[in-house]
C-alpha cells in the first residue's frame, strides 16, 4: 500500500511541471529582469559592511545635511551620517522586514488553510469566520495597531505585519485545498488508504504551493511598504539603526533644505517593491494555467 | 435566486464576521500591559479611587460580562470617552468621518479618470507601445510608497513651486476653493494606487469581452470600432469594475492612515495614528471597529452590485 499512493502522486509530471513553469518565467524578459533586480537588492543587503564607504551610525557634526558631494555621493543626513551607507544599511532590515513576515505567515497558514479546507466541517466555519473577521480589518490598520500593542521596535513590527498578512494566505490556501480535495487522485489516494495527514501533506499541499508562491512574492512587496509605514510612524526600526521608513521619518522635518535624504530612500523602496510586483505577474503567468 | 434572498443569506455571514471583529477588537485591549483602572485614575493613586473607577467601568466584572456591556454600550453608539480630549469618542467620530469620506470621494474621482480610459484604451490597442506604457504606470502606481510619494509631490508643488499648500484642511463649507486645493495633493496620492488596479482590472475584463462572440458579431455587422469598444465591450466590462470600485472605496476610508499624517488632514487615519500614540484605546477601538465595518458593509454592497449587474447568477440556484 506504501506503493501506491507514491505513484499516484506522479512525481515527474510535478517535476516536469515545475520545469515548464520555469521555462514559462524565464521567456518573459520583464520578469527575468526582475528577478535580477530582486537578487541585486539581496546582494547588496548581504555586502552592506564591504560596500558602505561610511559607519550607517557614524555622527560627524562637521557635515550636517551636506548636499551629494565626492566624499558622501548621496549627502548626508541631519547629523552628518552618509546617506549611502544608511541606504546600503537599510537594505536588511527592509528585506528581512519583507520576508520574515511572510515567513510567519506562511507557516502559521498553511496548516490552517489545510485543516479548514480538508476537514471542514465546524472547525472550517470557526476557522473561516474569524479569518473573515480579520480580513474586514485594512491591512495597516491591523499592522499598525499590533505594533502599537506590542510596542515599537523592527521585531514587533515584523510579528504584527506577519499577523496582518495571515488571513489572505489562510483564505488561499483553504481555497486551493478545497478545489484540489474533489480530483480524482485525491479520491484515489484515500480509496487506497491513505490517512488524511498524508493525503493533505503529499497530494494537496504540493498543488496548493504554485498560487502560494504568486501570493508571498506579492506579499513581501506588501510587506516591506508595511514596514517602511511603520518606521515611517516611530514603530518599526528605532535610531540610530537605519531603515528606509525611518530615513524617510527624519527627512520628512528637512524637506526644503534636504531634498536628497527623502529622495533616495523612498526611491530603494520603489524599486525593490516593483521589481517585486513584476516578478508576482511572472510568477502568475508561468504558473498559473489560465494566464498562458 | 431572489434577491432578497441572497442578501439574506450575505448577512448570515456579516453578521457572525462581525461579531468577531469585536471579539478581536475587544481582546486587544485585554493584552494591554498595565492595569487600565491605574491608567484611568491617572495622577490619583489613591486606591479607593482607583477601586471607585473600576467598579465604574466595570473592570472588576469577568471579561465575558465586560465584553458583553462594552458590546451593548457599542451597538447604542456609546464608544467611550477619549482620554486624551475628555470628549465622547462618538462625537470625534462624527467630525472626522466627513473629511475622510471626501477624501475618498475625490481619490475614487481621480482613479476612476486614470483608471478606466487607461484601460479601455491599453485594451484595445493590446501589444502597442500604449499598452506597455499604460500597464508600466499601473504597475508604478501600484508599487510606489504612497507616503514617500506625497512628500515628493510636497517638495515639488508646494515648497519648490508653491502652488499648492504643503498640508492642512480647509472645511468646504469655509472656503470651497481652499478646500480643493488642499485635498488635491493627497487625493492625487491616494487616487494613483487605486488607479493602478482600476486599469489592470478594466484592461483584463475588456480583453475578455473584446474576445466575446457578441463583439464579433457587431464587427461583422460593420458596427464602427469605436462604438464596439465603448458601447459593446465597455458595457460588460465595467461589471466587475464597478464592484472593485466599491471594495477600494472600502480601503480608501481607512487606508488613508499615512496619507493623512503626511499632509496633516484631520481624518480617520489621522485620528487612529494619534490614538496609537496618545495610548487613546478607546478612540483606537472605535476607529478600527467603524472601518471595519464600513468595510464589510461596502463589500456586501459589492456584491449585491454584482448580483443585480449580472443577470447569469440571477438565474442560477
Amino acid at each position: 500500500m506504501s506503493v501506491g499512493p507514491a505513484v499516484l502522486a506522479a512525481p515527474p509530471a510535478a517535476a516536469r511541471r515545475r520545469y515548464k513553469a520555469a521555462r514559462q518565467l524565464a521567456r518573459r524578459p520583464a520578469a527575468v529582469i526582475a528577478f535580477a533586480v530582486v537578487l541585486g537588492f539581496i546582494l547588496v543587503a548581504l555586502a552592506a559592511p564591504q560596500l558602505a564607504p561610511f559607519d550607517p551610525t557614524a555622527i560627524d557634526y562637521r557635515a550636517l545635511r551636506k548636499p551629494p558631494s565626492a566624499a558622501h555621493p548621496l549627502g548626508t543626513d541631519e547629523v552628518g551620517r552618509d546617506v549611502l551607507s544608511r541606504l546600503l544599511w537599510g537594505a536588511r532590515a527592509s528585506l528581512l522586514a519583507g520576508v520574515i513576515p511572510v515567513t510567519i505567515a506562511v507557516a502559521f497558514s498553511v496548516p490552517l488553510g489545510l485543516l479548514s479546507g480538508y476537514v471542514g466541517g465546524w472547525l472550517d466555519g470557526l476557522i473561516m469566520r474569524i479569518n473573515d473577521a480579520m480580513l474586514s480589518i485594512p491591512f495597516l490598520i491591523v499592522a499598525i495597531a499590533l505594533a502599537a500593542f506590542l510596542g515599537p521596535g523592527l521585531g514587533n513590527a515584523m510579528i504584527a505585519i506577519g499577523i496582518a498578512a495571515l488571513p489572505t494566505f489562510v483564505r488561499l490556501v483553504r481555497g486551493t485545498a478545497l478545489a484540489i480535495k474533489t480530483e480524482e487522485y485525491v479520491e484515489a489516494a484515500q480509496a487506497l488508504g491513505c490517512s488524511r495527514p498524508r493525503v493533505a501533506l503529499l497530494h494537496i499541499l504540493p498543488n496548493t504551493l504554485p498560487p502560494l508562491f504568486v501570493q508571498m512574492s506579492v506579499t513581501v512587496a506588501a510587506a516591506i511598504i508595511a514596514e517602511a509605514s511603520l518606521s515611517f510612524l516611530g514603530l518599526g526600526q528605532q535610531p540610530p539603526a537605519p531603515s528606509w521608513g525611518s530615513m524617510l521619518n527624519a527627512a520628512q522635518r528637512y524637506l526644503s533644505q534636504a531634498p536628497w535624504m527623502a529622495l533616495y530612500p523612498g526611491l530603494m523602496i520603489f524599486g525593490i517593491v516593483m521589481a517585486l510586483n513584476v516578478l508576482g505577474d511572472g510568477l502568475r503567468d508561468a504558473l498559473d494555467p489560465r494566464y498562458q | 435566486m431572489a434577491l432578497w434572498l441572497y442578501v439574506a443569506r450575505r448577512l448570515g455571514v456579516l453578521v457572525p464576521t462581525l461579531f468577531f471583529v469585536s471579539v478581536l477588537i475587544f481582546s486587544l485591549q485585554q493584552l494591554l500591559p498595565g492595569d487600565a483602572a491605574v491608567a484611568l485614575a491617572g495622577e490619583e493613586q489613591d486606591a479607593a479611587v482607583v477601586a471607585a473607577i473600576r467598579a465604574r467601568y466595570h473592570l472588576d466584572r469577568p471579561i465575558p460580562v465586560q465584553y458583553g456591556l462594552w458590546l451593548g454600550r457599542v451597538l447604542r453608539g456609546d464608544f467611550g470617552e477619549s482620554l486624551r480630549n475628555r470628549i465622547p469618542v462618538r462625537e470625534l467620530l462624527a467630525s472626522k468621518l466627513p473629511v475622510t469620506v471626501e477624501l475618498a470621494l475625490c481619490s475614487m474621482a481621480i482613479a476612476l479618470l486614470i483608471g478606466i480610459p487607461a484601460g479601455v484604451v491599453s485594451a484595445a490597442r493590446k501589444g502597442t507601445a500604449v499598452d506597455v506604457i499604460a500597464n508600466l504606470l499601473a504597475l508604478s502606481g501600484l508599487s510606489v510608497p504612497h507616503f514617500w510619494l506625497g512628500i515628493m509631490l510636497i517638495l515639488l508643488f508646494a515648497v519648490r513651486l508653491g502652488w499648492l499648500p504643503a498640508s492642512g484642511y480647509v472645511p468646504p463649507w469655509e472656503d470651497l476653493r481652499q478646500n480643493l486645493t488642499s485635498i488635491l495633493l493627497p487625493s492625487f496620492v491616494l487616487g494613483t494606487g487605486v488607479a493602478g488596479v482600476m486599469m489592470r482590472h478594466t484592461r483584463s475584463a475588456m480583453l475578455q469581452t473584446l474576445g466575446a462572440d457578441y463583439v464579433r458579431t457587431a464587427r461583422a455587422k460593420s458596427v464602427p470600432e469605436r462604438l464596439v469598444v465603448l458601447k459593446h465591450a465597455l458595457r460588460n466590462a465595467l461589471i466587475p469594475v464597478i464592484t472593485l470600485g466599491a471594495i477600494e472605496f472600502g480601503r480608501l476610508l481607512s487606508g488613508a492612515v499615512l496619507t493623512e499624517q503626511i499632509f496633516a488632514i484631520p481624518g480617520f487615519g489621522k485620528l487612529l495614528v494619534d490614538g496609537v500614540f496618545n495610548r487613546d484605546y478607546a478612540v483606537v477601538q472605535a476607529v478600527v471597529l467603524v472601518s471595519a465595518s464600513l468595510y464589510v458593509i461596502l463589500n456586501l454592497g459589492a456584491d449585491v452590485l454584482y448580483f443585480l449587474a449580472n443577470p447569469r447568477l440571477r438565474g442560477s440556484a
